[in-house]
């Protein structure tokens, strides 16, 4: 789960030849994936970043919980963040952590630290389509994913409140995914997404996500301070909110290993 | 109540001396009321049929010094209505810790787990287990020790010294799920040391690709007592009229200990085996091989169902003969992932030697954010004479524990 990087795409070592060919694509596979390498390229080198999460979960009777959470990234040259998750409620998951390494290629590294007996388990990443926190968020939506794990299509240009934007299809390549496909709204000139409609196995639209009080950070990086996502079949909604974003903390591997997550509060 | 121990004193006499500077440090606390209700009349008449207690666990923790340094503190206490044994006071971490730059230093008690699997915890030897509070083996003593961690780029190195030793403790006389002989006050050391002697640990952990690896190495006090029946003299420690008590009698062991969890798609392949060295004894091995596999979002719900089925295998004999020598244990481990976070953990193991079995049922769930309910049920199938679990054979139960969390 990596809930840092505001976008849904992942980093990709990129030559200016792919912003040539990202101009003068002609089919829509290409435009699609050249402006997804877009908006991974516009988020390289943010280093590493912390944000405190609170997260509000309503049914469909308007019943509200509060979960809060803090996070922890850094980028990794070639490959996926590291991240650590730290639940700081409700007050019996309090103090319980979560690794994770996310990779370019093949399965996430994932490990939970239990606090009441101290145990450190590695734990299955398979779980793609299933709740985070009991959320209207999968794990898939909120972990860092890679360019190769979608393939993409342009559809259309289109205004979304205001803001022109790209409306991009991306395909998730892997079979355990919840989703047949993602209509991804772009933002035109800022190249970060506004709007992401999911599409169940059944082709049907389950779910929207809003991405809305943009903020940019060490004058390049945007993040979304505000994630809200509604669930369309089941009436229930998740308000993610992320605050206190601090950059360059000057993490290393070091606070990022099952040492690390054992001393954790 | 039981005194703390001398090194547990000691650091509480010596926390007023830490500085208290920079911002407070965070606390972390619960009470729980908890009710056993056994399902048979007791084996002894001096035993009671149920039993409620209430326990309460505070945490502490402050970090300084740019969070290079961290003092952490958590005490447990526990107070029974029918086991003077079981009320008890407990600190299982009071240790100050400081990062350097190539390695990490621990000093005071605190609380280590190693191990993958779930139905024996073969490799776990730093602490001594709380027996008092659950036959698990789970909850712990504190351990005194000088830790020295340093991560490498091939693996986690972990040293220990431990210069105390803590015995386990038995439930008194009038409680249930204990032998049906008293043990003895007075334990009995094989190294003159006594509780004094100096043991050390040794522990590499790394992971290569969906392989997580440990070797551990343990020379010192064995946590597991042989129990030695003994006619000794004014032992007034006897539940019976007899004079036949149990003497717990702590050997010196040298422990190697493997550990390998493969974590493929859904499936945790995992193994732990020991080789262990005891004087008289020769040298013993033991394990317990098995895998989990979870059933992701079952049937398009939130829930998780994990399959359990690990193997056990020992092979010392006699007195040193354990529960899980020779056994199948299967589990379901549910997660329903709703929002009070309802889980289900059972486990049914057979034994091939004994022919008993053993069930063990887990489920929780938070009532609100703040309030938990815990229910537990145990069930001793055993009526061979010679089964290491014949003594418990009128000790299923049930127990409620309800938790409040600050």
């Amino acid at each position: 789960m990596n809930l840092i990087k505001n976008t849904l795409f992942p980093f990709l070592t990129i030559s200016s030849l792919y912003f040539a060919s990202a101009a003068l694509a002609e089919t829509p596979e290409q435009k699609g994936l050249a402006i997804a390498r877009e908006v991974d390229t516009r988020d390289l080198g943010f280093g590493d970043s912390t944000a405190d999460i609170t997260m509000a979960l309503r049914d469909q009777h308007g019943n509200e919980r509060t979960r809060k959470m803090r996070n922890r990234t850094m980028e990794v040259a070639g490959d996926g963040d590291k991240s650590i998750i730290i639940f700081d409620n409700p007050g019996d998951v309090k103090g319980t952590a979560f690794l994770s390494f996310t990779h370019k290629t093949g399965s996430d590294d994932q490990w939970l630290f239990l606090p009441a007996l101290k145990r450190i388990k590695k734990i299955s990443s398979s779980n793609k389509a299933g709740a985070f926190m009991n959320s209207e968020f999968a794990f898939e939506d909120i972990s860092s994913q890679e360019v190769e794990k979608y393939t993409y299509r342009y559809l259309r240009d289109e205004t979304f409140e205001g803001t022109p934007v790209f409306v991009n299809e991306s395909d998730p390549v892997d079979p355990k995914s919840g989703y047949s496909k993602l209509e991804v709204s772009i933002d035109k000139a800022r190249y970060i997404p506004l709007k992401i409609d999911f599409y169940d196995r059944g082709e049907r639209l389950k779910k929207t996500l809003i991405l809305s009080d943009y903020t940019q950070y060490l004058e390049k990086y945007w993040r979304a301070h505000t994630w809200s996502m509604k669930n369309h079949q089941t009436g229930k909604s998740t308000v993610l909110t992320m605050d206190n974003w601090n950059f360059a903390n000057g993490f290393t591997d070091k606070d990022f290993n099952k040492n690390s997550l054992s001393r954790i509060k | 109540m039981k005194p703390l121990t001398s090194w547990a004193r000691a650091a509480v006499v010596a926390l007023p001396f830490f500085s208290f500077s920079t911002a407070a440090g965070e606390v972390k606390a619960y009470i729980g009321a908890e009710g056993r209700y056994f399902f048979n009349e007791p084996l002894s008449s001096a035993q009671e049929e149920h039993s409620t207690s209430l326990s309460a666990n505070i945490e502490f923790f402050h970090d300084y010094d740019n969070d290079e340094q961290r003092i952490a503190i958590t005490a447990f206490g526990r107070a029974d209505s029918v086991d003077n044994n079981r009320t008890h006071l407990d600190l299982r971490e009071a240790y100050w810790w400081k990062g350097f730059d190539q390695f990490e230093v621990y000093l005071g008690l605190r609380k280590i787990f190693w191990g993958v699997t779930e139905s024996v915890h073969l490799v776990d030897i730093i602490n001594q287990k709380d027996v008092l509070e659950n036959i698990d083996g789970e909850q712990k003593l504190g351990q005194g020790m000088l830790q020295l961690v340093s991560q490498r780029d091939w693996g986690l190195l972990e040293l220990f010294v431990m210069p105390h030793f803590r015995e386990q403790q038995f439930p008194g006389e009038k409680a249930r799920l204990r032998s049906p002989l008293a043990i003895a006050e007075q334990a009995i050391y094989q190294s003159d040391k006594g509780d004094q002697h100096v043991d050390f640990a040794v522990s590499w952990n790394h992971y290569f690709g969906v392989f997580d690896m440990s070797l551990s190495h343990f020379s010192g006090t064995n946590r597991n007592p042989l129990f030695i029946p003994s006619t000794q003299e004014g032992n007034e420690q006897a539940f019976q009229q007899t004079d036949t008590v149990l003497q717990a009698l702590y050997q010196q062991i040298h422990q190697t200990g493997l550990t390998v969890q493969a974590t493929a798609a859904e499936w945790l392949w995992k193994l732990e085996a020991i080789s262990i060295e005891e004087q008289h004894y020769g040298r013993n091995s033991a394990a317990v091989a098995g895998l989990e596999y979870t059933l992701f979002t079952l049937f398009n719900s939130n829930a998780d169902l994990g399959l359990i089925a690990e193997y056990q295998f020992d092979d010392r004999t006699g007195i040193r003969e354990t529960f899980a020598q020779n056994d199948l244990a299967l589990g379901l481990r549910w997660a329903f992932n709703d929002i009070d976070g309802s889980e289900l953990l059972a486990i049914a193991s057979h034994d091939f030697d004994y022919h008993t079995q053993f069930v063990s049922l887990e489920l929780g769930r938070r009532i609100t954010d703040d309030w938990r309910i815990e229910a537990e049920a145990r069930f001793f199938v055993a009526d061979n004479p010679e089964a290491p679990s014949y003594a418990l054979r009128q000790d299923d139960y049930i127990q409620l524990e309800l938790r409040r969390y600050f």
